[in-house]
C-alpha cells in the first residue's frame, strides 16, 4: 500500500489517542512512603556483556575518527572490546592481531541514532505491537520506553546491516508534552531489552512542543489545546516536581521521579520541537524551571536561531531535508544542518524512521552537499561526526563511544567505499569488538525470531 | 512547436517581459545519460530545438549558429519522471484545507478525477522541479472505496499549463488496504471489484438515456469511469504487495482480457517475478523497502527491483507520496547501484537505475520515447547536473522543460538566502528579501 512515512509518526499518535479511553491519573496507587530508592537498586539493569571478538587490525583504510579527524592509509587496532590505537601506516601491529586489508575502504565509528522508535513501533506495524505513545494524558513522565521495546523487531537487524548502527536511543513518541523516559541500546540481537541496554547510559526525558500535544488533547476537549496551553501544563508540572523534590514526606511518584532526575541533572532532555520561536521559548522555560535541554529534535528551523542554540549549547537533531508534511515543518530547508554547523552549533543527523535509520550517512551527505552549494563547506571528517560523535554527545555516551579513540568501546564500521557516497554500504560492523555483521558471510546476518520460517528468512535485505 | 513553446511565444509577444521562451539549446562535452538504460556517454552533446530533442550522443554536431553551453565536468540527463505522486495536490500535507489527496466523505470514487484540483503553484511542485523532476503522474488516495479515482500526467514547468493528460489511469487498492476499504477482507475487495466492473459493463452496453437496473451499487459517474478500464482505454493501477495477492491480480486478466494492469507496490514481486514478466504487467515500486512492515510485505528486500528486472519485468521507481519526496528518486536509484557490490544482493547497473527514474516510468505512463529520454522527438526536458545525478552530493544546476529554462527558486531557496547569515543588527530579518 502507498504509505506516508512522514505522516505515520504523528498519525499513529492520533489513532492511539482516539482509540484509548482516558485514564485518570489520580494517584490512587501510591504505595510507598519513601520516594528515595536505595542507591544500589537500579531497576531493570543492563545485562549486556560484549560478545567475544578477536584482536583486529584494520589497515590501509581512510579513517574518520568521528571528531573531525581523518587519516589516509590509516590503521585501527582493537582488542578485548576496546579501541587500542588509531594511527597511520606506521602504527605497529602487535602479534596476535587479525589483519584486515581495508585498502580502498573507509572506517568510521559505529553509527548512532539519537532518535529511533525501533522496538516501540516495530515491524510489523500492527496495533498489537504499537507501544510508542502513552497518549492517555498530556504528561506521562512515568512511562519508560524500555518497557515497550520488542527486541525481536526486525528493524534492529536492518539498522545494523544497512546502516552500521551500533547504538541508538529509543524514545517514546511525541503525542505528549512529556512522553516518558528513553532507553539507550547497543544494537545487539537479544532476547530481552536488558540484554541490549547500554551499560551506564543516562536516561533522557522525551518532551514535545507544538502541534502534536495540542492536537491530540485539544481534539478530546482537554488541556492543552493551544501552544499556550502546552506551556502552562509544562510549567505547572515542573513546579509540582520541584515541590515533590523539596518534600521529604511525599509519597513516591514515578513521573515525578523522572522529573526530579531532570532537575538534578541526571536525566537529559530530548525535546521534539520544530519552530525557531518555540525553541526560544522552551530555552527560557528550561531556565525558569532549572533544567537543561540537551537536544532539540526535528528542529527544522534551527538554521534561524543557530546562534542562540550555540550560546545555549543545545544540539539540533535533524533530518536532511524533510519538510511540508505538517504546518510546523513548512520552513524546513536542506541547508539546515550545514548552517547550524557553520554557526558552530552541534548537529546530529537523526532518523525517527525505521527506513531512515538505515541511511543516516546518506542523509548527512545530502545535508553537507546542500551547504556546499551555498558556500558553506563542512569537511567530510566533520560531517561523519553528525551521525557518530555528536549523536553520542546528545545521548550522554560520548565518553564511551561515538569516536575512534584509544580506550573507547570498539564500535566500528568498515565501509566498502566512502560512507558519504550513495554507492557505499557497511561491509563489517563490530560492537564492543565483536563482529556482528559481515556482508561476506551470510551467517553473520542476524535474523529475528519473527522472520524465521517466513519468505525471505536470512535474505539480503 | 510544442504546446508550451507556443504558449511561451504567445506570452512573450504579449505584455509579459519575463515570459519564458523555448530556447534552441545545445550542451556539449558533458557526461550524457540518455535515459534508455545504457551507460553514460562521455563528451556527449544534446541538441533541443522548438521544444523537442533533436539529437543526443557522442557524435552529435551542434547546428550552425546555435550557441552551445559547455558542459565540461557536468552531467546532462533527461528530466526525471516520477510515477504515482501527490504533486499539486497539497501545500501542507497535514493541513486538510490545503490537501486534496483524499475525499473520505464523497459519494463518488472511481469517477474522482484529480485534474481540476492540480495546483502548479504548490511549493511541492517547485521543490521537485529544483530536484530535476520534470514530468509525473498524480494519483489521489482512496476515500471510502477501493477505487481512488483517476490520475493525471503532468509536467512541472513554472507556468499554468501543468496538465498533460487527465484521466490517464484508474487506481484500485487491493491487498490489506483494499480489504479494509471494502469492508474488512480481501474477499470483499475482490467482490467489490468484480461487481463494479460488471456494472460498468452493463452501463456501457445500455442505449443512451435508458435506466440502469435498480440494484446498481455504483453511482452512474463511477460506473462510467470504470467502463474505460474495462475496454483498456484507461490502465488500471493496482495497489498490491503480497505474492498471493499479486497472483490474484494477474488472474484478473483471464476474466477481463482487455484490462491494462500496472502493479503499484509489489513488495513481494520478486517471489513471482517470472509470472509478472510473462503477464507483461509493469511495476511501480518503492525500491528500498526491506522491512516486514505488514504481513503483506514479509518478504521485503531491497533486491526486489533487481530480481524483478532480471526476470524481465518492467520496473519503475515511484510512489512518491508524503515524506517520500520525488526529489529522492536519484538517491533511491543510486542505492540500487550500490547493491551490485553487495554479495548476494541484486541491484541495477547505473544505466538501468537511471532508466528506472526516467524512461521506464514514462513508458508505463504512456509516454515511451516521448519523455524521460533524450531521443529525437522527445520533449525537450533537460537537466544539467553538477555531478553524477545519482550521487548524494549532486544537484541540478539548470532545468529545461519543453526547451524552456526553468526558475529553480522556491520557498526553501528564499528562506536559505534570508538566513544564510544571522545578522539582525540593523533591521529584523523580515526586511531581508
Amino acid at each position: 500500500m502507498r504509505g506516508r512515512p512522514a505522516k505515520a509518526k504523528w498519525s499513529a499518535a492520533v489513532l492511539a489517542a482516539l482509540a484509548m479511553t482516558l485514564v485518570t491519573t489520580s494517584g490512587e496507587a501510591k504505595s510507598r512512603k519513601d520516594k528515595e530508592a536505595p542507591a544500589a537498586e537500579v531497576p531493570y539493569p543492563s545485562t549486556y556483556k560484549p560478545y567475544p571478538g578477536r584482536p583486529t587490525a584494520l589497515t590501509g583504510a581512510t579513517v574518520y575518527d568521528g571528531r573531525g579527524g581523518r587519516i589516509d592509509n590509516g590503521t585501527v587496532l582493537f582488542a578485548d572490546g576496546k579501541l587500542v590505537a588509531i594511527g597511520g601506516a606506521d602504527l605497529a601491529i602487535p602479534d596476535g592481531y587479525e589483519r584486515i586489508d581495508a585498502r580502498g575502504k573507509f572506517v568510521t565509528p559505529g553509527v548512532i541514532d539519537a532518535h529511533s522508535h525501533l522496538g516501540v513501533y516495530p515491524s510489523p506495524g500492527v496495533s498489537a505491537l504499537s507501544d510508542g505513545n502513552e497518549a492517555t494524558a498530556p504528561t506521562t513522565p512515568d512511562v519508560w520506553a524500555e518497557h515497550s521495546v520488542w527486541p525481536q523487531d526486525p528493524g534492529f537487524t536492518r539498522a545494523l546491516a544497512n546502516g552500521g548502527i551500533t547504538s541508538l536511543q529509543i524514545l517514546p513518541g511525541s503525542a505528549n508534552l512529556m512522553g516518558g523516559r528513553s532507553v539507550t541500546l547497543k544494537n545487539v540481537p537479544s532476547l530481552t531489552v536488558q540484554g541490549m541496554k547500554f551499560p551506564g547510559a543516562p536516561y533522557s526525558l522525551k518532551m514535545a512542543c507544538g502541534e502534536n500535544p495540542k492536537r491530540v488533547y485539544g481534539s478530546k476537549g482537554q488541556k492543552p489545546s493551544t501552544r499556550m496551553g502546552n506551556f502552562a501544563v509544562n510549567r505547572q508540572t515542573w513546579i509540582d516536581a520541584r515541590a515533590y523534590m523539596d518534600d521529604p514526606d511525599a509519597d513516591r511518584d514515578l513521573g515525578k521521579d523522572t522529573l526530579a532526575g531532570v532537575l538534578k541533572g541526571d536525566i537529559l532532555v530530548q525535546n521534539h520541537c520544530y519552530r525557531a520561536d518555540e525553541m526560544a521559548l522552551v530555552i527560557d522555560m528550561a531556565k525558569e524551571m532549572g533544567y537543561k535541554v540537551t537536544a532539540f529534535h526535528h528542529a527544522v528551523e534551527s538554521y534561524k536561531i543557530a546562534d542562540l542554540l550555540k550560546a545555549n549549547d543545545i544540539c539540533s537533531a535533524v533530518w536532511a531535508d524533510w519538510y511540508g508534511f505538517k504546518m510546523e515543518a513548512y520552513d524546513g530547508i536542506p541547508e539546515n544542518a550545514a548552517l547550524i554547523a557553520h554557526a558552530g552549533a552541534c548537529v546530529v543527523i537523526h532518523s525517527d524512521d525505521e527506513n531512515g535509520i538505515q541511511r543516516l550517512n546518506q542523509e548527512a551527505a545530502k545535508a553537507q552537499a546542500a551547504g556546499r552549494r551555498i558556500g558553506v563547506d563542512i569537511p567530510d571528517a566533520q560531517v561523519v561526526g553528525w551521525f557518530t560523535y555528536n549523536a553520542a554527545k546528545a545521548m550522554g555516551i560520548s565518553g564511551e563511544t561515538g569516536s575512534l579513540e584509544k580506550g573507547k568501546m570498539a564500535d566500528v564500521v568498515l565501509w566498502n567505499g566512502n560512507p558519504l557516497s550513495v554507492y557505499s554500504r557497511p561491509e563489517k560492523v563490530w560492537i564492543d569488538g565483536a563482529m556482528l555483521f559481515d556482508a561476506d558471510n551470510p551467517k553473520l546476518r542476524p535474523v529475528s525470531d519473527f522472520e524465521l520460517g517466513q519468505p525471505g528468512e536470512g535474505d539480503v535485505k | 512547436m510544442s504546446r508550451r513553446a507556443v504558449l511561451a511565444a504567445a506570452l512573450a509577444a504579449a505584455v509579459l517581459p519575463f515570459a519564458a521562451q523555448a530556447q534552441d539549446l545545445a550542451i556539449t562535452n558533458a557526461t550524457l545519460a540518455i535515459g534508455d538504460g545504457g551507460a553514460p556517454v562521455e563528451h556527449g552533446t544534446v541538441v533541443v530545438r522548438g521544444g523537442k530533442v533533436v539529437a543526443a550522443g557522442a557524435d552529435v554536431a551542434v547546428p550552425a549558429g546555435m550557441q552551445a553551453i559547455d558542459g565540461t565536468g557536468k552531467w546532462v540527463t533527461p528530466g526525471l519522471f516520477s510515477a504515482v505522486t501527490d504533486l499539486g495536490l497539497w501545500d501542507v500535507e497535514a493541513v486538510d484545507t490545503s490537501n486534496d489527496l483524499e475525499a473520505d466523505d464523497s459519494p463518488f470514487n472511481a469517477a474522482l478525477d484529480v485534474a481540476p484540483a492540480l495546483n502548479p503553484s504548490s511549493q511541492h511542485v517547485a521543490i521537485s522541479r529544483a530536484g530535476g523532476v520534470t514530468r509525473a503522474t498524480v494519483a489521489a488516495f482512496n476515500g471510502k472505496s477501493i477505487f481512488a479515482g483517476q490520475g493525471a500526467v503532468i509536467d512541472l514547468a513554472a507556468d499554468a499549463a501543468m496538465l498533460m493528460k487527465p484521466r490517464a489511469f484508474q487506481f484500485v487498492e487491493l491487498g490489506e488496504a483494499g480489504a479494509r476499504l471494502a469492508g474488512g477482507s480481501r474477499v470483499a475487495a475482490h467482490v467489490a471489484l468484480r461487481n463494479a466492473l460488471r456494472e460498468a459493463k452493463e452501463l456501457a452496453a445500455l442505449p443512451a438515456g435508458s435506466q440502469r437496473q435498480s440494484d446498481a451499487m455504483l453511482t452512474r459517474p463511477d460506473a462510467m469511469a470504470l467502463a474505460k478500464v474495462l475496454d483498456g482505454s484507461e490502465p488500471l493501477y493496482v495497489g498490491v504487495e503480497r505474492a498471493a495477492d499479486i497472483r490474484s491480480v494477474l488472474a484478473l486478466k483471464g476474466e477481463f482480457p482487455k484490462l491494462k494492469l500496472v502493479l503499484v507496490g509489489a513488495t513481494e514481486g520478486w517471489l513471482l517475478a517470472p509470472e509478472i514478466a510473462a503477464a507483461h504487467v509493469p511495476v511501480i515500486t518503492m525500491p528500498l523497502r526491506d522491512l516486514p512492515d505488514a504481513f503483506e510485505t514479509l518478504a521485503a528486500t531491497q533486491s526486489n527491483v533487481g530480481r524483478m528486472t532480471k526476470a524481465g519485468v518492467k520496473v519503475a521507481i515511484g510512489m512518491f507520496t508524503g515524506g517520500n519526496q520525488p526529489r529522492y528518486a536519484p538517491q533511491q536509484a543510486g542505492n540500487l547501484v550500490a547493491l551490485t557490490k553487495l554479495p548476494g544482493a541484486s541491484g541495477l547497473t547505473w544505466g538501468q537505475a537511471f532508466a528506472a527514474i526516467s524512461s521506464i516510468p514514462a513508458e508505463i505512463s504512456g509516454y515511451g520515447g516521448k519523455a524521460g529520454v533524450l531521443a529525437p522527438g522527445a520533449v525537450g526536458d533537460v537537466v544539467l547536473w553538477d555531478g553524477d545525478p545519482l550521487e548524494l552530493s549532486s544537484a541540478p544546476e539548470e532545468v529545461w522543460i519543453d526547451g524552456v529554462k526553468q526558475s529553480l527558486d522556491n520557498h526553501q531557496t528564499r528562506l536559505r538566502e534570508r538566513y544564510k547569515d544571522l545578522d539582525r543588527t540593523y533591521l529584523p530579518k523580515a526586511y531581508d528579501w
